[in-house]
């Protein structure tokens, strides 16, 4: 008998066909557009809005973002970035909540706010404008070999952040593969009113300040891969270093010192260790649907740090085109953080202050999910687009450590939601 | 030039249900252009223009022309000649096409067309006469070193294969540069003969529906395909071949032996980013005969046997 069903191997060409042939008349563009020089003279526009709002008044954000980029020419780039912030509201001190009125004094030492009973302690004394401005440059070295390097400066009343960065790209495999490594420098300074806090010493203290300022300078080492899989298919692979030195403690937040009924009795300032070295692992998947031009996108990110935090994020996205060239795009995000070892929800009374020590739940075991949906059409032929975003955060940790007359009942580990809008023009 | 309609023009526009119908011949090929939204007198520059680049390439390329880059290769005796980038892009894309399918796609193959011509053949070209064609035949006899060209004497190249695809993405890319230069938004489709370039969804959200003609029943059409962006080319032997002794003989010719390529499926349509990427998907797989599928299976596009 004979046997029928014969096959034979073959190797895949589309990948390079598709190169070849996108070659054969692309250039042609270039040609057509270059006598007008319409291509180089023009500036691109972008133009954000947002606003984002906290549960509960506490942390309400405005943001206005103008960015310009000039193509100098073929090979050349330069983008310019200004953002403004508002931020007001209040934000967690990081003390417990307890069955009695408590008081605290301002961060800066002048004055006090008072907090109900049941309730979550929040400073309300939040209040700041941040102006930043970046710059930055792109340059075509050759056909493979792409540089980036930019300059950041960010200000607000009590901080300021100055950083610089630089990367190098290559293409590989017919420009299907592209390896990248870059290295970033950031030096901060926090000048908080009133001076640096003593850690662990009574805010009540008489004395409890240091110095004026503190610093903090940050080194960064980025490596990435980005892989064409197949006409649909993108892939990227990062992995970062950070080595962060300095002052990493947030002056504004304190910790409850709770004595065997459970009521606090003295809050003293936080610490953190001035030595951490952060990494991650990112992998994202692009895949296009054609010919619906549906994109699917979805990455994960895992972080670890010497600090005994680690991370995990899970986010997706789904943009479906409609009619009109008008757009939906669903975004979900699943974040879950395992806390950091010098977390603690508060200190207990008689036992030493520990060297390093924080309350802030952003340091705690958390969990967060956010929602989103973006709209986006054309006005005057350039894009608009509308997201709205939820976001929940779960904080977790020991319930049985609401003790005695002065926790029992009380909400240790509240909940956070906040929702953003955020606007963007392009022109 | 063909005198197409009593307006002196060479191409016809037409209000159709939904969209304006720009028509015109080139390559000896219908050729269709339909605009989603844009006015009728939008739709008459752009169809001017289209046909005017059309046009162009084929006086360029032609090899019935006495007087192009084609005739001069042709007529080179030997001698190298130096192309222009247009046409060096062009013979690029020939020479990656003849390395990536193994020989098999060769733009010097043409020459075969004397023997299998299918103009009321019903003899086989005799085996003499077909080696004596295969020696003028085999891209590898050529030199190409960019700009410059140079054919064995006795050897002639046709880029009847890539042309027309060609025309389709290059006057689509005129059509998207041309209506972004006149802040015209459109969805448009390009159809040169069953070669097809899309640019986007239509204003009212659908794709292009696109009929596939079957080989076996001219006129009837075998499939629809929903085409919302990139392109769309057919090869087959649908109107050209012979049958003698019972067996089919298709004008998809292998350069190797002189024959018809057997054994593959009558027709072929792939999917792709743009009209010559399809295109040359198609006819690779047809040249691969009945190992066609398998061929395209490992592509990983979109295809239709």
């Amino acid at each position: 008998m004979q046997l029928k069903c014969k096959s034979k191997s073959f190797a895949n060409i589309s990948m390079t066909l598709a190169a070849a042939t996108c070659a054969l008349v692309a250039p042609a563009m270039a040609e057509l557009s270059a006598p007008e020089d319409s291509e180089f003279d023009s500036w691109d526009v972008d133009l954000g809005l947002l606003i984002y709002a906290e549960s509960d008044n506490q942390v309400q954000a405005y943001e206005g973002a103008l960015s310009i980029t000039k193509q100098i020419d073929d090979e050349r780039s330069l983008n310019v970035k200004g953002v403004i912030d508002v931020l007001t509201g209040a934000s967690p001190n990081g003390a417990v909540a307890q069955n009695r009125v408590q008081t605290f004094t301002r961060p800066s030492g002048n004055g006090s706010y008072t907090t109900a009973a049941g309730e979550t302690p929040l400073d309300d004394t939040f209040k700041d404008t941040r102006v930043a401005l970046s710059t930055q440059y792109q340059h075509q070295l050759s056909r493979l070999w792409r540089y980036s390097g930019g300059a950041n400066v960010s200000k607000e009343y009590d901080y300021l952040a100055l950083s610089v960065n630089s990367a190098l790209a290559r293409d590989f495999n017919n420009r299907n593969t592209t390896a990248s490594v870059g290295l970033a420098y950031a030096y901060d300074t926090i000048e908080p009113e009133g001076g640096i806090p003593n850690p662990g010493v009574s805010v009540d203290a008489p004395n409890n300040r240091l110095e004026d300022s503190e610093t903090k300078q940050t080194v960064d080492l980025l490596l990435g891969l980005t892989q064409v899989i197949n006409r649909q298919t993108l892939m990227q692979l990062n992995y970062s270093i950070s080595d962060v030195s300095g002052y990493q403690t947030d002056p504004f937040k304190i910790l409850s010192v709770v004595d065997s009924d459970g009521w606090a009795n003295d809050y003293v300032y936080e610490s953190r260790p001035e030595q951490r070295i952060k990494q991650s692992l990112f992998w994202r998947t692009k895949y296009n649907l054609q010919p619906s031009g549906q994109v699917v996108d979805m990455s994960y990110r895992y972080f670890w740090d010497d600090w005994g935090l680690a991370s995990h994020t899970i986010d997706s996205k789904w943009r479906v085109p409609l009619k009109n060239n008008h757009f939906i795009e669903p975004h979900m995000r699943y974040y879950y953080q395992q806390a950091a070892d010098f977390y603690q929800v508060y200190l207990d009374e008689g036992e030493t202050i520990p060297e390093y020590m924080t309350a802030d739940y952003r340091l705690g075991e958390l969990q967060t999910y956010t929602f989103g949906l973006k709209y986006g059409f054309p006005i005057a032929g350039n894009e608009f687009s509308v997201r709205l975003e939820y976001y929940l955060t779960q904080v977790s940790g020991d319930d049985s450590l609401a003790k005695g007359v002065g926790m029992s009942g009380v909400d240790l580990y509240p909940d956070k939601s906040a929702i953003m809008l955020q606007s963007f023009y392009r022109f | 030039m063909n005198k197409v309609d009593s307006f002196n023009k060479s191409y016809r526009l037409q209000r159709q249900a939904d969209y304006w119908l720009g028509e015109f011949s080139v390559m000896a090929s219908p050729c269709q252009i339909l605009f989603d939204k844009v006015t009728e007198a939008e739709a008459d520059c752009l169809t001017a223009l289209a046909y005017s680049e059309a046009k162009r390439i084929e006086l360029k390329y032609s090899r019935f022309c006495d007087d192009n880059i084609v005739s001069r290769l042709n007529q080179a005796k030997g001698r190298a000649i130096s192309l222009d980038e247009e046409t060096i892009r062009l013979i690029h894309l020939a020479d990656l096409c003849f390395q990536l399918s193994d020989g098999l796609f060769d733009i010097s193959s043409g020459v075969l067309g004397k023997l299998w011509h299918f103009k009321q053949q019903t003899l086989l070209p005799n085996d003499a006469d077909i080696n004596a064609l295969l020696v003028h035949i085999g891209w590898q006899k050529v030199q190409w070193q960019a700009p410059l060209l140079t054919l064995p004497a006795g050897m002639q190249v046709d880029l009847g294969g890539i042309g027309k695809e060609y025309a389709v993405d290059k006057v689509s890319q005129l059509l998207q540069s041309e209506m972004r230069t006149q802040q015209i938004n459109s969805a448009f489709l390009v159809n040169f003969g069953g070669d097809i370039y899309a640019n986007q969804l239509r204003a009212n959200g659908d794709a292009w529906q696109v009929a596939i003609e079957d080989p076996k029943h001219l006129g009837v059409s075998k499939l629809m395909v929903s085409l919302a962006q990139g392109g769309l080319a057919s090869s087959g032997d649908s109107q050209r071949y012979i049958e003698v002794d019972g067996q089919r003989y298709g004008h998809i010719l292998n350069p190797q032996t002189g024959y018809p390529v057997a054994g593959g499926p009558p027709q072929v349509t792939v999917y792709a980013q743009n009209c010559v990427q399809a295109g040359m998907l198609a006819t690779i797989a047809l040249l691969q005969g009945e190992f066609a599928g398998d061929f395209l299976k490992a592509q990983d596009c979109r295809y239709w046997l």
